[in-house]
């Protein structure tokens, strides 16, 4: 992560210390002294500090970075509406973690989905290399004109934050090619004065949003090219989705994070003994690749969705509102499986992916509530 | 262990800082030369912890169960009395 920052030719990063993220920053801390991180970094007193420090960085039309995790998220979340809405190419990873109370060092998505709709785009990445690729990619896709939102790459903390994985690194020059220099519209210049977080009225407010809306949705079609743009280097492609099986599966499970690769271990056991299940992970969150979500469920006979947070109230969680909506509006009428895992950092075995095959195996899964899978009961 | 057993609100019994043994956390030790301590409290003061007692008379010593070994109390006293020792 923090050789991807190295690489992108970041003039500022100013973030603030949070387990699990903490190693990054001190990582970036460790090439500024070192001199090979030529960029500003500015520490600073809090995580909502930090956030806004980025903004008037970002103004200036700078490349601009930051990292955070659970409650430094929860901290910075007035502000992640206002990077959006100036429409400030702000690039964050977020190590998630649970959010408190009780206070859990571990991971889940909570942090994240509490601030799914804060108009930030939503990347989750499944091993370390995918981290490094989807930073590089975020910048470019951020600061594309057609769209100019931040983006945040997700990544569960201490599981992919704290592993050690081979990463092929790609060379600095391509990198620095693929990405050019930020080119804003407007740039905080004290020879041309210009007006940035103007106060809006109810007659233009909505108007504004509008255009943030279209934007996210420009960035589904954006991301496409700046895949296959990055892939036209350095020979990898990972999709909005990764489908697995799901052209021959009787049951898909639909899957965001790191989890989503014990799954596939799980449904590979599954299938090598005659069962037929597939995987889909989703890999853009935000904007929700909702074709393409819906284009592997047609022929399977059910679906289940693991949500890897809780949210209390709703129908189920966030995974599997979305799904279901996907679903609904291609008019597709299958039994959908809401299962909630991993909460507070809870493992999720090989074991557990066949026990929760098994259960939407066993008939209609219409009607029954979400499944906490796990909670001691 | 049920999710329907658990204390709401995850409230636990008062005291469980002190009975929490932290003494592996650290890599060097405060040791106090007596000699040269004036008794001024101000390590006791300054302590995060607190692992510095305060005994009759203003003497003090180090709750080396709870020393996390950060060195503040070497860094604030005034005469130098006190010294970080590596731990053995």
């Amino acid at each position: 992560m923090a050789e991807a920052v190295r690489q992108c030719d970041v003039d500022v990063v100013a973030a603030y210390p949070i387990t699990p993220q903490t190693i990054i920053v001190e990582k970036l801390a460790e090439y500024v002294a070192d001199g090979r991180f030529k960029g500003e970094f500015v520490p600073v007193e809090s995580e909502h500090s930090a956030l806004s420090a980025c903004v008037g960085a970002s103004a200036t039309g700078a490349r601009v970075f930051t990292a955070t995790s659970s409650q430094g998220l929860a901290y910075m979340h007035e502000m992640l509406y206002n990077v959006s809405g100036m429409r400030f190419p702000i690039v964050m990873a977020v190590a998630n973690r649970a959010l408190s109370a009780p206070l859990v060092l571990n991971a889940d998505h909570s942090d994240m989905m509490a601030s799914r709709d804060s108009g930030w785009i939503q990347v989750y990445a499944e091993n370390v290399e995918e981290i490094y690729d989807r930073t590089i990619q975020l910048f470019r896709l951020s600061e594309d004109p057609r769209v100019m939102l931040p983006s945040a790459i997700n990544f569960e903390g201490f599981i992919l934050s704290h592993d050690k994985e081979r990463v092929r690194l790609l060379e600095d020059e391509p990198i620095l090619k693929f990405l050019g220099r930020p080119r804003p519209k407007h740039k905080i210049d004290p020879d041309a004065p210009l007006t940035f977080g103007a106060i809006a009225t109810p007659d233009t407010y909505y108007e504004f949003r509008m255009q943030q809306t279209e934007a996210m949705n420009n960035a589904l079609h954006v991301f496409e090219e700046v895949e296959m743009e990055f892939e036209s280097f350095s020979g990898r492609k990972y999709g909005a989705v990764d489908a697995y099986n799901t052209d021959r599966a009787d049951v898909i499970m639909v899957i965001n994070g790191s989890a989503a690769g014990t799954m596939r271990a799980a449904a590979r056991a599954l299938n090598a003994a005659g069962e037929k299940a597939g995987v889909l992970a989703i890999k853009l969150y935000r904007p929700f690749p909702m074709e393409q979500v819906v284009s592997h469920l047609f022929q399977t006979k059910a679906v289940i969705t693991m949500d890897r947070s809780i949210s209390p109230g709703a129908p189920s969680g966030p995974i599997s509102e979305d799904v279901k909506s996907a679903m609904h509006l291609a008019g597709l009428t299958k039994p959908v499986l809401s299962v909630v895992y991993g909460i507070g950092g809870r493992d999720l075995s090989v074991e557990d992916g066949k026990n929760i095959f098994g259960m939407a195996k066993e008939g209609n899964s219409f009607g029954t509530p979400t499944v906490m899978y796990g909670v001691k009961a | 262990m049920s999710w329907k057993q658990l204390e709401e609100g995850a409230v636990v019994k008062g005291g469980t800082s002190a009975s929490y043994i932290v003494s592996g956390w650290r890599v060097k030790r405060p040791i106090i030369n007596e000699s040269k301590c004036t008794n001024c409290l101000i390590c006791w003061i300054y302590c995060p912890e607190p692992a510095i007692v305060r005994h009759e008379g203003g003497k003090v010593t180090i709750d080396y169960d709870h020393c996390k070994g950060c060195g503040i109390c070497e860094t604030e006293c005034p005469p130098k009395a006190i010294t970080m020792v590596r731990e053995p």
